[in-house]
């Protein structure tokens, strides 16, 4: 090759050279050892598998709605980092955080919306990926397992959502947080009114989900920690074990 | 290259060779591109469209009324309307995990694997629908048709207290006949089937059989409970000293 190389182009050069090359594992040549290779030696790209059923690729089969639940995750992820930067867990702070957000940072009202809407979508796009795989049976052997795991996302999905509730600190917010965590006193055994009660309000499941008995500061800074850090490295665990296993377990469904 | 050795095959007379499966790259991450792209123009001309909501700051002396849950538990709250709030905010949400995590190993009949085989799966198909359906119409209610009090109001309905029709008088069912009406509702989902012959019951051993039913039998608890207060007016099926139901 090296031979031609006077009516070599930009782009042949910056493809040939080393500094490329150590970047992509692979050559670009149209085989199906590059397509293959594109797949296994990019870290982003390697959940894939090297070659798919056709009905795969269909959306009226999958509806993508795993995948637009996982790239929701990730505009939570990126739009919530962006709001922690304007945010304090505090009660004398928190609302008016909301205000300057609204009012002063600069694209803080949209910044706030799409990691309210896209909560919404995330929540939305689980329950009807659910759906779809129970209509296509693709919890049947030997994928058993993976369900069970879905099974967990969505409460945790659900969880996320219902800790970022409480942050904006709003009216909405407090009152809802107040019914929701009313549920924890209601346990049997371990809430302080629920039947067969073992527990005073001082030491039952709404004291340990709000850190005292009603929502206050100290519920504030723990819905906090849930949501921005607790329950999304939970999440963040079994994605990893849910995405990996649709691999071992034979991938995607298909009809036996 | 082992595709083009392939193709020079001659091909089987008898069998026609299974078509290999079409790669992945790059026609795979390229859909799933678009979909990223799709998703984030709707995601972004939703933002720009709507404002997410934020009321006056948090007051605790101020009740808010109606008080809401997020609407993907405002199910759960609706159903606090026609179950104590141990059963209705712990016992059902727990039931409808553990459940729904049970699935894969009670539904042992191996058809409809990777399509939408209606009529191979036609219990699992109906059960799960009617379950789903139930949530979905628990949040519609709750969400646009509770007004102050939880009090029922049509979406076209002002939030009026006033205009509601009066508490009607909600009654109990004494202690033994809802404890012989509970044992005899279990027990028709036990012996139906059996009595029956029907596949269910054929297909399944003992314990899958008995668990199947038993959250079956939970789960149509709940709209059966709701006709049971809004056409008869009974409150508690079940009374007792430490809990009612």
């Amino acid at each position: 090759m090296s031979e031609k190389s006077e009516k070599k182009s930009f782009k042949q050069k910056m493809m040939s050279g080393q500094i490329w090359k150590s970047i992509w594992r692979h050559d670009f040549e149209d085989t199906g050892v590059n397509r293959g290779k594109v797949l296994r030696s990019n870290v982003f790209l390697h959940l894939h598998p090297i070659r798919v059923p056709k009905h795969a690729m269909k959306i009226r089969f999958t509806w993508c709605m795993g995948g637009i639940t996982f790239f929701a995750f990730l505009v939570e992820c990126i739009t919530g980092i962006l709001l922690m930067f304007y945010y304090h867990p505090t009660v004398d702070m928190a609302y008016l955080d909301m205000k300057y957000l609204m009012f002063d940072v600069p694209f803080g009202q949209i910044l706030r919306n799409m990691h309210r809407w896209g909560a919404h979508l995330m929540v939305f796009s689980v329950m009807l990926h659910m759906l779809r795989v129970f209509l296509t049976a693709s919890y049947k052997p030997p994928r058993e397992f993976n369900w069970v795991v879905g099974v967990l996302l969505l409460t945790l999905t659900l969880l996320m959502s219902f800790t970022g509730y409480l942050l904006p600190w709003d009216q909405l917010a407090f009152w809802a947080i107040t019914v929701g965590t009313n549920m924890g006193a209601a346990t049997p055994f371990l809430g302080v009114e629920g039947p067969f009660s073992i527990a005073t309000k001082f030491n039952d499941v709404r004291f340990v989900l709000l850190g005292g008995t009603t929502v206050g500061a100290n519920a504030l800074l723990r819905f906090y920690v849930l949501h921005v850090i607790a329950v999304p490295v939970v999440v963040c665990v079994f994605m990893a074990i849910h995405f990996w296993r649709i691999r071992k377990d034979g991938g995607i469904s298909r009809p036996l | 290259m082992a595709e083009e050795i392939t193709e020079k095959k001659p091909v089987k007379k008898t069998v026609p060779k299974k078509e290999k499966n079409p790669y992945v790259w790059p026609d795979l991450p390229f859909m799933e591109l678009m979909c990223m792209i799709v998703v984030m123009l709707v995601l972004i001309l939703w933002s720009l469209g709507m404002d997410a909501p934020l009321g006056e700051i948090a007051t605790p002396s101020r009740t808010e009324n109606p008080a809401k849950a997020p609407w993907y538990f405002i199910g759960l709250q609706e159903i606090l309307v026609y179950f104590d709030p141990w059963y209705a905010g712990v016992v059902v949400p727990s039931i409808i995990i553990v459940g729904l995590m049970a699935i894969p190993y009670l539904d042992n009949n191996p058809k409809g694997v990777g399509e939408y085989n209606f009529s191979a799966r036609k219990f699992a198909w109906i059960n799960f629908l009617v379950g789903y359906a139930m949530w979905m119409v628990a949040i519609v209610v709750g969400q646009f048709m509770r007004g102050p009090s939880w009090f029922f109001f049509w979406p076209w309905e002002p939030w009026d207290p006033n205009i509601h029709h009066a508490e009607v008088l909600l009654k109990n069912i004494p202690f033994a006949t809802g404890l012989i009406s509970l044992v005899v509702y279990f027990a028709l989902f036990y012996l139906l089937p059996i009595i029956f012959r029907t596949k269910i019951y054929k297909q399944l051993d003992f314990t899958r059989y008995f668990v199947l039913m038993t959250l079956m039998a939970l789960m149509y608890a709940v709209p059966i409970k709701m006709v049971m207060r809004q056409v008869f007016h009974i409150r508690y099926v079940l009374v007792t000293p430490w809990f009612n139901i």
